[in-house]
């Protein structure tokens, strides 16, 4: 995906996956993902398929990400901020770690 | 922070803001409830903020939506933006969640205007990223400027037209539409003409970007039978059939479309009756001319009760509104009759478009109900077309009983995209009406809620304008 021609809105970065990305004010971090060509937020549980932003209202939660360490956000709900640390999700959480994925598990794509 | 209010509305689209601000004028204490950061809903989302420079990219209909958020940010309604609202109980209690802090208000008159959400489209495929929902394209478009030059357009329906000819007009090239509105169609929305034609400024605004995607470069294929989604970590490639010979168009993107239908988790899971509507394949909440439905304090408006589009919940708004109003004694009857009347016209002008749409665009058989066992239905739980129909055959009556067969259901979308998939397939398979089967039973919290949420409920939240 990529940007038409829009108001002038200030940029700003944030991470996905530990590399920079540039976003515009007013972005979802889905969005902010989607310009910036990144499909697959996540695998799911059950077979381990790639996902990624459905449905962008809210109603589908295949866009769930791990954002500043909390787990299962909706990347198309939640705006975009400057130095964001945004992850995905892979596979089912494992209920003995916490909500966060370890760097070893989480980092693959 | 007040926790109770007069009235208490739930969604900013046209329906709610309408309602809203009504209410307000005439001194009701008003609580409106928004998930998304502006108001607008779907329809005039981000619509404020114009992130698209041309403004004939999106229209001029889109713009109709400034007027509506005008008048919410001038007048005294307490709008909270990103708020999830995950309860209504049958009391009016309203449970609410916010930056990690959820909290419980109450309210004399709740009103729900959840809108609409679009409709499942079950094919081979749909799960791969890169398939999205022709309603995310616009979302795309209108909130952050951001689109594909790759796309491929699949299915029926305003929407899928509209959002085809936005690109179109922002210069975005556009791979390919694959039609699958079914030739009979024209047939039985023949009869319905005469009453659209009440309406011939939509009509031929529609019609309008159909010659004009036509007349475009690019093929737009119409009578398309069956579509297969082709990919491994992202979707390739698109498979399709028409006058029964099978080819393929390579791509990134892929944007479905069949239609939308009525967002009803809310209200189900409050207690409201809702009955099988059969031209609109989906639920229908059963409602008064005043929107009240069988809970007592709650009310329904817009399409959240059955689709008519955005003019037309903006005067449902208003219309609920009044009603609400009588019902707090702010209003009496014959002043309400008085001041609902010119809305109550406009919205039957509405609805006089709505059985031609309905019958023209009702999404075919099988893009309803997959053929393909393997095709996924539940995307949550990952449960497919052949699991549901073994299910059947295993004595599965419905969908409640389905959630112990399989979990179909019970992911954190609730049921939202594979309810009436499942519904059609239950009945199909027992060969029983859609009628004859109980519907999912909804309960709160209707969005997923984090435990630390429920612990903070007991504090106070300070939240500012």
């Amino acid at each position: 995906m990529h940007r038409i021609e829009r108001e002038d809105a200030p940029e700003f970065t944030f991470e996905f996956e530990g590399e920079p990305l540039t976003a515009r004010e007013g972005d979802t971090v889905a969005a902010a993902l989607l310009a910036n060509n990144h499909r697959s937020l996540r695998t799911t549980a059950v077979t381990g398929e790639p996902r990624g932003p459905f449905c962008m209202m809210g109603v589908c939660f295949e866009c769930l990400v791990e954002i500043d360490g909390v787990a299962n956000r909706q990347a198309c709900m939640t705006e975009a901020q400057s130095g964001m640390k945004v992850r995905r999700q892979l596979g089912a959480n494992d209920l003995g770690k916490g909500p966060s994925f370890d760097d070893d598990e989480g980092a693959s794509s | 922070m007040k926790d109770h209010y007069q009235i208490a509305i739930i969604g900013a689209g046209p329906a709610g803001m309408a309602a809203a601000t009504i209410a307000a004028k005439h001194g009701a204490s008003v609580l409106l409830l928004d998930e998304q950061p502006h108001a607008g809903g779907q329809i005039y989302r981000a619509v404020k903020r114009q992130s698209i420079k041309d403004r004939d990219v999106l229209g001029a209909d889109y713009y109709v939506g400034r007027g509506l958020v005008t008048e919410l940010d001038d007048s005294a309604v307490k709008h909270i933006t990103g708020a999830t609202v995950w309860q209504v109980s049958p009391e009016r209690e309203i449970g609410i969640s916010k930056d990690g802090v959820a909290w419980l208000v109450t309210a004399d008159q709740v009103i729900l205007a959840t809108g609409a959400q679009e409709r499942p489209f079950p094919i081979p495929g749909w799960t791969l990223p890169g398939v999205m929902n022709a309603g995310a394209a616009q979302v795309l478009l209108k909130s952050s400027g951001v689109a594909s030059p790759d796309a491929v357009f699949v299915g029926t329906g305003p929407l899928l037209y509209l959002v085809a000819y936005q690109y179109m007009r922002a210069g975005i090239p556009i791979r390919a539409i694959l039609d699958t509105t079914p030739k009979s169609n024209m047939l039985r929305a023949l009869p319905h003409l005469p009453a659209a034609l009440t309406n011939l400024g939509a009509l031929l605004k529609g019609q309008r970007w159909i010659k004009q995607l036509h007349a475009k470069s690019m093929p737009f294929i119409k009578d398309v039978e069956d579509v297969r989604l082709i990919g491994e970590d992202a979707i390739s490639k698109v498979e399709y059939r028409r006058a029964g010979q099978w080819q393929h168009i390579e791509t990134t993107q892929v944007f479905l479309h069949q239609g939308v239908v009525p967002n009803v988790n809310l209200a189900m899971a409050a207690g409201c009756e809702h009955t099988w509507n059969d031209i609109q394949l989906c639920w229908r909440a059963e409602t008064n001319a005043w929107g009240e439905t069988n809970m007592p304090g709650i009310a329904i408006a817009g399409d959240g009760i059955t689709i008519a589009g955005a003019r037309a919940a903006e005067f449902r708004g208003r219309i609920t509104g009044y009603g609400a109003l009588v019902r707090c004694g702010l209003m009496n009857a014959a002043e309400r009759d008085r001041q609902a009347q010119p809305f109550q016209s406009a919205l039957n002008g509405e609805l006089r478009m709505r059985p031609f749409l309905d019958a023209m665009f009702r999404p075919p058989r099988q893009f309803r109900i997959p053929e393909d066992d393997a095709t996924i239905v539940c995307r949550c739980e990952e449960v497919t077309a052949g699991k549901i129909r073994e299910s059947v055959t295993l004595g599965c009556l419905g969908p409640n009983q389905l959630k112990s067969f399989s979990r179909c259901g019970m992911g954190p979308c609730q049921g939202r995209f594979c309810g009436l998939t499942s519904l059609e397939i239950i009945a199909e398979t027992r060969g029983v009406p859609v009628e004859a089967i109980e519907a999912m039973r909804l309960r709160a919290p209707v969005k997923p809620l984090m435990l630390s949420e429920l612990a903070s409920l007991s504090a106070e939240p300070e939240l500012t304008d």
